[in-house]
């Protein structure tokens, strides 16, 4: 039962990742139908600029919890903003101009940039793997403050996983449905011609999608970087494929499904890793994925309904 | 001056001609409307001037203004209505929310009440399914839905394309006296309509377009007397084939 729970919580925090990459995924493909290829490398590209703030700032977990605290809200927002512009800057020099091309054209241009992103992370950091400072405690909440009689592991990294992608996935859902531009989008996904009539700037509207999508990410990549304490210039590969995969699961376009999904294929890949063997994860997040494609391709909640926040 | 002024304008999708210089206008005040059959043009006309398709040649003025090569949304920000073709509502918004986006550009809270207020008043069943997802309403709720969409942003003309399209009779009848309505309260329209019959008992001119030109202009009343019109658009043309 421990084993359980225990897998189950590494599962869940190993989901809110993939949650939030799957949203940049499932945001895009709803306003444009663009499956975005380059999206996992934004991932990585956001893990790497948090990494370059932490060891700029030189803290390490000797260092006093404030002084740690600034330096990780500072990475988090320097990683959201950088990967959003990235993401931005990409569909603004090559997606926005294949906006009436075949759909085949965007798709492989974003194919494409994924290699350049991957090769600029090569440049940047280097093809090794690098390790991530350990600014969070391993602290067991469990034993070390409730003082609980249990094996059970839940660490400051998992809360913080928790803490830091809860109110952005809420923060997000609330901006798309309430706001203005939220609205905007929203009406973009549904048909893009009737948008234009009712006076919304369809190519900003696609640019915030973008940006959104890309900031969600960046998250994701500190948040990533301090739980797993690893980073590397093709991590975007397998992410992007769990995240790609949780957005299908979930209906791709829709924003509660790839969150869903998310949690979902975490769960899965945790019980693999531990009751079958790590190395059958990615087969079995495959597997679920030509399932889903065969047998409820519009995924479990339903096809194209990004507005459906 | 016209409110409206097509000056020779000419587009294309890609290789096809579509527009081979177009010239109409629309006073304040007036209901005129275009008539023609599939594939004449009729749309391509209404989209080109809302800004969805820029003319390759040729001007369209706005009040004396040029707006021929500004984005769609520049457009709707002259406060020019398009109810395009297939209504084009968002399906899976609520019926309020359809509105509600209709009136994007206005910021002032007290004109979208009054917006809300008008098209209520016009169409009484649009309230009754306020929070209705616009994708679940009849084909004629949701014609309604688009031309009160269209009237959200106050406009000064309304472009109507085809709002007879796939309606019984009596919603005809009864959408095309709302379009006197909104006319009679000061709005100019421009109605794209295939059933010509209807369109000229309400218009006060109106065009005929064959392949992407204009071959005849007149009063309604002359066009419903003139022999081609009578034939090839207001169906009589089985009288001459028996
Ligand atoms: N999206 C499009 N791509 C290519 N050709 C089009 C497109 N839309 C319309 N056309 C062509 O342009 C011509 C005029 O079409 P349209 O304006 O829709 O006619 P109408 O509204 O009078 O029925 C037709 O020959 C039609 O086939
Ligand atoms: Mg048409």
């Amino acid at each position: 039962m421990d084993q359980l729970i225990q897998t189950l919580l590494f599962g869940l925090s190993n989901g809110f990742v993939i949650a939030l990459i799957a949203l940049g995924y499932t945001l895009v493909y709803g306003i444009i139908q663009l499956i975005n290829f380059a999206h996992g490398e934004i991932y990585m590209i956001g893990s790497f600029m948090a990494l370059t703030v932490i060891t700029t700032a030189g803290v390490s977990w000797t260092d006093p919890v404030g002084a740690r605290l600034v330096v990780i809200v500072l990475a988090l927002m320097a990683a959201m903003l950088f990967a959003g512009s990235i993401n931005f800057l990409v569909d603004r020099v090559a997606y926005r101009r294949l906006r009436r091309a075949p759909r085949l054209a965007p798709l492989i241009t974003a194919i494409g940039f994924s290699f350049v992103l991957q090769n600029i992370g090569i440049w940047w950091k280097g093809a090794r793997p690098l390790q991530f400072p350990a600014l969070l405690p391993p602290t067991n909440i469990l034993t070390d403050w409730l003082h609980l009689d249990t094996t059970i592991t839940f660490s400051i990294p998992m809360l913080f996983v928790m803490v830091v992608t809860v109110p952005l996935l809420l923060l997000l859902r609330w901006f798309v449905r309430n706001t203005r531009l939220g609205k905007a989008m929203r009406a973009t996904a549904q048909d893009r011609d009737a948008a234009a009539l009712m006076g919304i700037d369809v190519n900003r509207t696609i640019s915030l999608t973008f940006l959104l999508g890309g900031l969600m990410a960046g998250a994701a990549g500190l948040i990533n970087g301090l739980y797993n304490n690893q980073v590397v210039f093709n991590m975007g590969f397998f992410a992007g494929l769990m995240a790609f995969t949780a957005a299908v699961l979930g209906g791709i376009g829709n924003l509660t499904g790839a969150v869903l999904g998310g949690i979902f294929l975490g769960l899965v890949g945790a019980l693999s890793d531990s009751y079958l063997q790590a190395q059958w994860t990615p087969a079995i997040v495959f597997a679920v994925l030509v399932l889903v494609i065969v047998f409820k391709p519009s995924g479990l909640l339903g096809e194209q309904v990004a507005d459906r926040a | 001056m016209p409110i409206l002024e097509l000056n020779d304008v000419h587009a294309y999708y890609g290789h096809i001609h579509a527009l081979k210089g177009v010239s109409l206008s629309v006073e304040e005040g007036e209901i005129v409307t275009l008539i023609g059959a599939n594939g004449a043009g009729k749309s391509t006309t209404l989209r080109t001037i809302s800004g969805l398709l820029r003319p390759r040649l040729g001007s369209i003025r706005f009040q004396g203004q040029r707006i021929d090569g500004l984005p769609p949304h520049r457009v709707a920000a002259l406060r020019i209505g398009h109810a395009p073709e297939g209504r084009r509502v968002f399906p899976r918004m609520t019926v309020r929310e359809n509105l509600e986006m209709g009136a994007f550009l206005q910021s002032d809270p007290a004109a979208l009440r009054q917006g809300l207020e008008r098209v209520f008043t016009l169409f009484p069943r649009l309230q009754e399914r306020e929070r209705q997802a616009a994708g679940t309403l009849s084909g004629g709720e949701q014609q309604m839905l688009a031309i009160g969409r269209a009237l959200m942003s106050q406009p000064r003309i309304l472009l109507l394309d085809e709002p007879s399209m796939g309606l019984a009779p009596t919603l005809v009848e009864l959408i095309f006296d709302i379009i006197v309505d909104i006319n009679r309260q000061g709005t100019a329209i421009l109605l794209v309509e295939q059933n010509a019959h209807m369109a000229l008992s309400i218009a006060h001119r109106g065009y005929v377009i064959q392949t992407g030109q204009i071959i005849l202009s007149d009063t309604a009343e002359g066009l419903q007397r003139n022999e081609l019109v009578r034939r090839a658009y207001l169906g009589e043309e089985s009288a001459l084939a028996g």
